[in-house]
């Protein structure tokens, strides 16, 4: 996966130029719209040439794809290396409008539709899909020398997905998946490429997006704590979102913001009951934030921040759950994903209280709110302490827990999980910094099994594990609030192997921001699935899969439920979706554990153990540590995180093991897919 | 007059003959702009392919006629294809034809199916021929040493 392109130009996706647009935003603007990356998506070859032709001629710089999943794996890849979408509407592998939707909640691109059919029912279906354009064939060029204004547009605007409420924002998701594929990429790689795209798309898209979106909700680490806080009080139940808006008493927040953010918990929960397999061990604890964050809240922030920091989450998640969260993972890799976990861990010392139980996980992560899915009680109070621990720790758990979290969207996102790799990029830098110390790989037997079956419980043990990843505290300067930045990318990565898909989904890229920045390791986990799959996911995945494995433990819902989400869209690691489909389908959270680690595994092969090794970020020794109960199946998983298609596959398969449609998968990994897509 | 300028003005003849008579529309404008010297044989390429999916296209749904039961569904998914297709290179007649294919599949028509896909098939070899002999003009003038007028 990216890990190596840093910039945005990872695999096929067009010339590096489109990096250029986003490191300097300067240069963009001069040259705008030329150099403006579009991506061309059309089963007819005569019309797809014609179109590249055309856009060229336009200036811009076009990679076309004639299939629909090789597009979305594109953008998952790199998401940060295009611009702006066309597709086709008619599509034999995969319906246009679908592709629309994966889009739009994992990376918020501009999409424009276009067909030969011009019937107004048709070209209403765009509209109502979130599509910001329609084209009728044939295209003409001047047709499409203006669709840079919908890139613009969109930036100005902040993205705001109409069909969500508003809890997601698009802006923080622009960063985040930039700074995914930050952490990412340099998380793995080297941080030094993440950081610098880190600091310049984060520059830019901070900029853009604060300045002219409107108000996003992120849901930071707090906020969802704050949420969590308050559904527990209320009830899992009884938590509507009025009252859950009285509860939290936020200035400026929205009974809307609360909806939608209940929405995509209650989906992140009913995941994990479902899937509670595969997935859920890794997903839900960390996960969480994925259902209820749909709106990057930080719950998904955990995740996210997992997810982010893809890398690092995934291994310090898996750190995190190794150490029993007390331990300095030593996942040296994500040095976010160490603090983060420790933050999952610490916080959720056994709050599982999400309704599940399993999300356990959750709890540790409280801060990091991944864990969203699983009621981690870790209350904010213990993001503080882990805050205070280390920051960065708390960072980290925020995103361990988001990346957790985001693991599952991540995983499901696996695809996407380059961009999580920046965040994990720069928590990686961090990352391993503490990595090492949370991420024990000791953590077998508890983090992974304590922790990550039993999700949070193990947190406790975490939080020792978060003082010890003071170091971390370089990285933990994420802000766990980070602004969706990470969260925006933890989710594209929507494979956070353990992180339940529905909060990948919507939270990892809101929270993701907000606990990735800081967690940045976390959030690498996400794409340290994707990316790590060679060998990187291990840690994270472990973690994850340990967080969110044990969190429900056979239930884990979150993992098998991430798993499962996650995997419709092969977002799901591949390594990991391969460990839904080994373990999840059926058993359930050893299964999920493994699966989730074989997701890390299947990353990192291997890393897992890695992750007691400071900084093997590829390792993930996921398996070895978290799990000993898992190991099974991490290797399983190691094949399949390659293949981000295969995910999907194995997702649906998982799901249909499961039950769970495999419509439902593919927009966990969001965690707001669910809620807005239409399945 | 000499024989480059013979063949350019017999290349133009040719080619608005092919618009009056609407075997192409405008679109086919849009293509012979795109081309340029980085992509001297764009049309040409494009056109071929279009040619090789529409063959494809057309024993597709000569197949699916053929059955018992026929998948309507696909064969309307399968003409609107060969609509697309054949609008982005400026087939029009082609793509009329196809119009009216497709509201024969809404209704089921089975023998108004039959009937378009008879006329699709004519129309695609007249419209392949006349763009054959267009090539093979403008080749010819690029080989005495003229360069096509088409821009």
């Amino acid at each position: 996966m990216n890990l190596s392109h840093c910039k945005g130009s990872t695999m096929s996706t067009p010339s590096s130029s489109g990096s250029h647009l986003r490191s300097t935003g300067d240069a963009v603007s001069d040259q705008f719209p030329a150099g403006l990356r579009v991506l061309v998506v059309d089963d007819d070859p005569t019309c797809l040439m014609i179109l590249e032709k055309m856009l060229k001629a336009c200036l811009y710089e076009v990679t076309k794809c004639k299939r629909a999943e090789v597009a979305l794996s594109l953008l998952r890849e790199n998401k940060n290396g295009f611009d702006i979408v066309i597709s086709d509407v008619h599509m034999p592998d995969m319906d246009g409008f679908k592709l629309l939707e994966h889009i739009g909640l994992e990376m918020d691109l501009p999409v424009i539709m276009m067909s030969a059919d011009d019937g107004k029912h048709v070209v209403m279906k765009g509209v109502t899909h979130g599509a910001c354009d329609y084209l009728i064939k044939p295209v003409r060029i001047e047709a499409l020398k203006n669709i840079w204004q919908h890139v613009v547009r969109k930036r100005k605007t902040g993205w705001r997905d109409p069909e969500q409420s508003g809890s997601i924002d698009e802006g923080d998701r622009q960063q985040k998946a930039s700074d995914d594929a930050d952490y990412s990429s340099s998380a793995n790689e080297g941080k030094c490429s993440k950081k610098r795209r880190d600091e310049e798309e984060d520059a830019d898209e901070r900029d853009d997006s604060s300045t002219l979106k409107k108000p996003r909700v992120v849901w930071s680490v707090e906020l969802h704590q704050q949420f969590m806080a308050a559904v527990n009080q209320l009830g899992i139940d009884k938590a509507v979102p009025k009252k859950i808006l009285e509860l939290m008493n936020v200035p400026g927040l929205t009974r809307e913001n609360v909806a939608s953010h209940l929405q995509k918990y209650r989906l992140y929960l009913r995941r994990l009951s479902g899937v509670s397999q595969q997935q859920n061990n890794l997903n839900n604890p960390f996960m969480n934030p994925d259902p209820t964050f749909g709106s990057t809240s930080i719950n998904g922030i955990d995740l996210q921040a997992l997810s982010v920091a893809g890398q690092l989450p995934a291994q310090s998640l898996a750190k995190l759950q190794a150490a029993g969260l007390g331990r300095s993972t030593a996942k040296p890799v994500m040095s976010m994903p160490l603090v983060e976990q420790r933050n999952l861990f610490s916080f959720e010392s056994p709050r599982l209280r999400f309704g599940e139980g399993q999300m356990q996980h959750l709890n540790t992560n409280k801060p990091m709110n991944l864990l969203h899915g699983i009621p981690t009680n870790m209350e904010p109070k213990q993001l503080a302490n882990l805050h205070q621990s280390a920051q960065s720790l708390g960072n980290l758990n925020m995103r361990v827990n988001a990346s957790v979290a985001q693991r599952s969207p991540l995983l499901m996102q696996m695809g996407q999980s380059q961009p999580r790799g920046q965040i994990v990029g720069e928590n990686g830098s961090h990352v391993n910094q503490l990595p090492t110390s949370l991420l024990q790989p000791s953590v077998p037997n508890r983090i992974s099994n304590g922790v990550i079956r039993n999700g949070i419980a193990s947190t406790s043990n975490i939080n020792p594990a978060y003082n010890q990843v003071p170091q971390s505290s370089s990285f933990m300067n994420f802000p766990m609030n980070q602004t969706n930045e990470m969260s925006a990318r933890s989710f594209p990565l929507g494979s956070n192997p353990g992180i339940s898909n529905i909060t990948t989904k919507g939270m990892l890229q809101e929270e993701v921001t907000s606990g990735i920045k800081g967690s940045s390791g976390f959030v690498p986990s996400y794409d340290i699935f994707n990316e790590l799959q060679p060998q990187k996911s291990n840690d994270w995945d472990l973690r994850n899969a340990g967080l969110t494995y044990d969190a429900t433990q056979h239930s884990n819902h979150v993992q098998g439920n991430i798993d499962v989400s996650v995997s419709p869209s092969v977002l799901v690691h591949p390594g990991f979706s391969s460990m839904q489909q080994t373990g999840q389908n059926r058993d359930t959270t050893s299964s999920m554990g493994k699966a989730v680690f074989s997701m890390g595994e299947g990353m990192d092969q291997g890393n897992l153990q890695s992750i007691s090794q400071p900084q093997n970020p590829l390792h993930i020794d996921h398996s070895v540590r978290v799990k000993s109960e898992r190991v099974p199946d991490a290797s399983s998983q190691t094949n399949f995180f390659p293949e981000q298609y295969g995910q999907e596959d194995l997702m649906s398969a998982l799901l249909k093991q499961e039950g769970i449609g495999l419509a439902e998968n593919e927009f966990d990994f969001d965690g707001y897919s669910l809620d807005n897509i239409p399945v | 007059m000499d024989v480059v300028t013979q063949m350019q003005r017999q290349l133009l003849q040719y080619t608005s003959s092919l618009f009056k008579e609407g075997f192409l529309d405008d679109q086919f404008n849009q293509l012979q702009q795109l081309q340029d010297e980085s992509n001297p044989e764009f049309v040409v390429e494009v056109v071929t392919l279009f040619f090789e999916d529409a063959e494809r296209l057309l024993n597709e749904l000569s197949k699916s006629l053929e059955q018992e039961s026929i998948h309507f569904r696909r064969v309307d998914a399968h003409v609107h294809q060969l609509k697309g297709s054949s609008s982005s290179i400026g087939a029009q007649r082609v793509q009329r034809v196809c119009i009216a294919f497709r509201n024969f599949c809404e209704q089921q028509n089975v023998e108004g199916c039959l009937k378009s896909l008879q006329e699709i098939k004519q129309e695609y070899s007249l419209v392949k021929t006349k763009l054959e002999t267009l090539f093979k003009m403008e080749k010819q003038l690029f080989a005495a040493g003229g360069s096509s007028v088409s821009r």
